[in-house]
């Protein structure tokens, strides 16, 4: 009884010292008033060297605005979790909030609905409202390359693919990444294994290391950490990194990577904002606007190898190629998109079927 | 010249004050090491830490919202571990809690009239968490299993239950593939307190503790569980059912821990999907010790580990360290509090043998 008693003591008087505080720190002004405030949310840490990182060099881009000050928030859950990150900035009085993981969307809404004069901007999600925009890269722009240099390098003729989950955009990936490398060989399967989550080194490890299983000589990954990159190497086999140039972490697996550039659109979004021209938007960049690109080819790759793929490169950013022009075909071979049709973002944001080729299927 | 502990006669009232704020003090001092360290002024980083916790409306609503779950997950193990019964499976009845609840508001809807769906979103919670920690209370009870392995296997088995159905069948269809249900119709979104987050389980917690606390220390059924807990011969010679009370104490643990999940669901995700199993009915073992096993002391001391967790986010937000320090941060502070409670009970004597007795040093090391 005493020790209880001892206890509620004690912790009541934390409490009340930590509310001791709160009467004499509360309300301080804002130290600078004049600055832009921008804050990031990201759901890896920045050394990921993947998505978040690559989200992370882009947030660095702004130092180049001199009105910008940033502050960031790494590993936060997806989830209700982030809800409280999300209105904390906002309460803070931050001006703009990026949110850079699909899973932020209802919380992102949420806070958005409570904070009309904060702007806010969701990577990857497709709601917007009057102070929420959208944006994204097309990634399948850069994946479709990566597919013809896969394509052009392995022996087996079977790809590994690490997918995180199973939406729209890693479907999307997946199928450009199968029907890039099938445009030079099209003997080529395409094994993807799922591993729900978009940063777990061991469970990217093992999705990995299944793929070796089943005779995968390129391992591609478009989850966030470099491990499945790690095992290629020690397996003397090939990978296709994402995100970030990693160079030193597996010099002799990493054929090229699918990389972003998202200062190139962070510094004309937060510059728009500043200047009070921001209007909500659904930004969905191509290579040729400079937010994604190819990473610089491993040694490995023949010169031959390369050139054809700067050459469909080129073609893509002319609007020549486009990865998602028929004739398309699904898993079951049935035609999807028929000759001389493209398909339209609509399509391609609602993508829920597998491209011929691929050796799998949508989980559920 | 050895150290040992000697187990303390009778508790002081001196030690019984000190002991916590020295830890406190020990506490919030490893912890500045470790900030200066790593370049951030410890003062600042703890004024952060406070304001962020305790600091305006909003932030201590947010403390709140951490520490509900917190608050019935604990009242729910205490009552648990006042009878010995060591239920570490409040994880997994949170969970279930929370998929029951997230059953009826997905799939009750419209069958049942829309003020029912709550109440009743809310029983299935409890309900389930109570048959959840009944399965290893019934096991132990009339088959003598060990109840520490049952309850934890059984979180697993929970928490993989609740994926399936949110990965599978139960996923949003216009979720573009990403797992987690639709969201619940309003009608069974458990009310908030106003502009905040926190919700009406507050409430629950509060009403539920208080009546715990008259049950467990005012009635002859709590006087029953005291017994059981302190002494089984004794009860059994005083007549005491063992087998049926801890049934009826477990179906009671696992209650709370559902309605955590079920408030959780209803009145924070409104829809079931990951972030639901993330540790308290683990960090309500903790609450429930530090606490005493009282039911009052558990509302405060969740509060203080709720404003732990929050506070943890403030360390990169506002002071710009990475996010690990936040975590690195409560275990420095958790652990000399934890560590303290022994000084409490015991005493640190240095012993130097030149100067004792050698026979008496042989029955001390003995006794250590």
């Amino acid at each position: 009884m005493k020790t209880r008693t001892r206890w509620l003591l004690v912790i009541m008087a934390v409490v009340l010292g930590f509310l001791a505080v709160r009467c004499g720190g509360a309300e301080e002004p804002a130290a600078e008033e004049e600055k832009f405030k921008v804050a990031f949310v990201y759901v890896g840490p920045v050394g990921d060297l993947g998505w978040s990182y690559a989200h992370d060099q882009g947030r660095q881009a702004l130092d180049a605005l001199p009105y910008v000050e940033t502050a960031i928030s790494e590993i936060v859950p997806e989830g209700a979790d982030s809800e409280r990150v999300i209105r904390d900035y906002a309460e803070q009085g931050y001006d703009m909030i990026f949110a850079t993981s699909f899973g932020y969307m209802d919380s992102v809404l949420a806070v958005a609905e409570d904070y009309p004069d904060v702007l806010f901007e969701h990577a990857t999600g497709y709601k917007t409202a009057d102070n929420v925009a959208i944006y994204d890269g097309r990634g399948y722009e850069g994946w479709y390359l990566a597919g013809i240099v896969a394509g052009r390098m392995t022996e087996s003729n079977i790809l590994g693919y690490v997918a995180p989950y199973p939406i729209p955009e890693v479907v999307r990936n997946l199928n450009a990444f199968t029907l890039g490398a099938r445009s030079v060989n099209p003997d080529i399967e395409v094994h993807p294994v799922w591993i729900f989550d978009w940063f777990n080194p061991p469970s990217e490890r093992e999705a990995a290391q299944a793929l070796l299983d089943v005779g995968a000589d390129v391992i591609a990954r478009e989850s966030d950490s470099p491990e499945p990159d790690k095992l290629a190497e020690e397996n003397g086999v090939y990978a296709i990194g994402y995100n970030a140039i990693a160079p030193d972490v597996a010099p002799n697996a990493v054929l090229t990577a699918p990389i972003w550039d998202w200062g190139v659109y962070y510094k004309q979004t937060v510059e728009a904002a500043y200047k009070g021209e921001w209007e909500t938007h659904a930004y969905w960049g191509h290579i040729a606007d400079g937010v994604l690109d190819l990473a610089p080819f491993g040694d490995m790759v023949p010169q031959d190898v390369q050139d054809e793929v700067n050459a469909a490169k080129a073609q893509i950013i002319s609007g020549e190629l486009h990865p998602f022009a028929g004739p398309i075909n699904d898993a079951s071979g049935q035609e999807r998109v028929a000759a001389g049709e493209v398909m339209t973002d609509e399509a391609m944001l609602g993508f829920d079927w597998l491209v011929e080729g691929v050796v799998g299927t949508i989980p559920q | 010249m050895r150290i040992i502990f000697e187990k303390r006669q009778s508790i002081s009232r001196r030690a019984m004050v000190l002991v916590p704020v020295v830890s406190f003090l020990v506490s919030l001092l490893l912890g500045a090491i470790l900030l200066l360290i790593s370049g951030a002024n410890p003062f600042e980083t703890y004024a952060a830490m406070a304001r962020g916790t305790f600091g305006s409306t909003y932030n201590f609503s947010e403390t709140l919202v951490k520490a509900i779950p917190l608050m019935l997950t604990g009242l729910g193990v205490s009552i648990a571990f006042r009878m010995r019964f060591w239920n570490i499976g409040a994880e997994g009845q949170l969970t279930l809690g929370g998929v029951a609840a997230a059953w009826v508001a997905l799939y009750w809807a419209g069958r049942v009239p829309a003020f029912l769906l709550l109440p009743l979103a809310i029983l299935a919670g409890m309900v389930a968490g109570a048959l959840w920690a009944g399965v290893p209370a019934f096991l132990k009870a009339y088959l003598g299993v060990d109840e520490t392995l049952t309850t934890l296997m059984l979180n697993y088995v929970a928490i993989l239950f609740a994926a399936h159905l949110y990965y599978g069948p139960w996923r949003d269809p216009q979720g573009y593939g990403f797992p987690g249900t639709a969201q619940f119709d309003p009608s069974v979104w458990l009310p908030r307190l106003v502009g905040t987050r926190a919700h009406l389980g507050l409430i629950f917690a509060i009403v539920l503790a208080l009546a715990l606390w008259f049950v467990l220390n005012r009635t002859r059924w709590g006087f029953e569980l005291k017994i059981i807990g302190e002494n089984q011969v004794a009860a059994r010679y005083l007549g005491i059912g063992i087998a049926r009370n801890i049934v009826l104490a477990l179906l009671l643990s696992g209650a709370l821990s559902g309605l955590a999940g079920a408030c959780e669901v209803t009145g924070i995700s409104r829809r079931l999907q990951q972030g639901l199993s993330i540790g308290y009915g683990y960090t309500a073992i903790i609450v429930a010790w530090m606490a005493q096993l009282n039911p009052i002391a558990v509302l405060f001391v969740a509060i203080l580990m709720g404003a732990l967790l929050v506070g943890g986010d403030q360390v990169q937000m506002t002071m710009g360290l990475p996010a690990s320090m936040g975590l690195v941060l409560q275990g420095m502070i958790l652990f000399p509090m934890l560590a303290g409670s022994l000084f409490t009970e015991y005493r640190l004597r240095i012993v130097r043998p030149e100067k004792t007795d050698p026979l008496a040093s042989e029955t001390v090391e003995a006794a250590s």
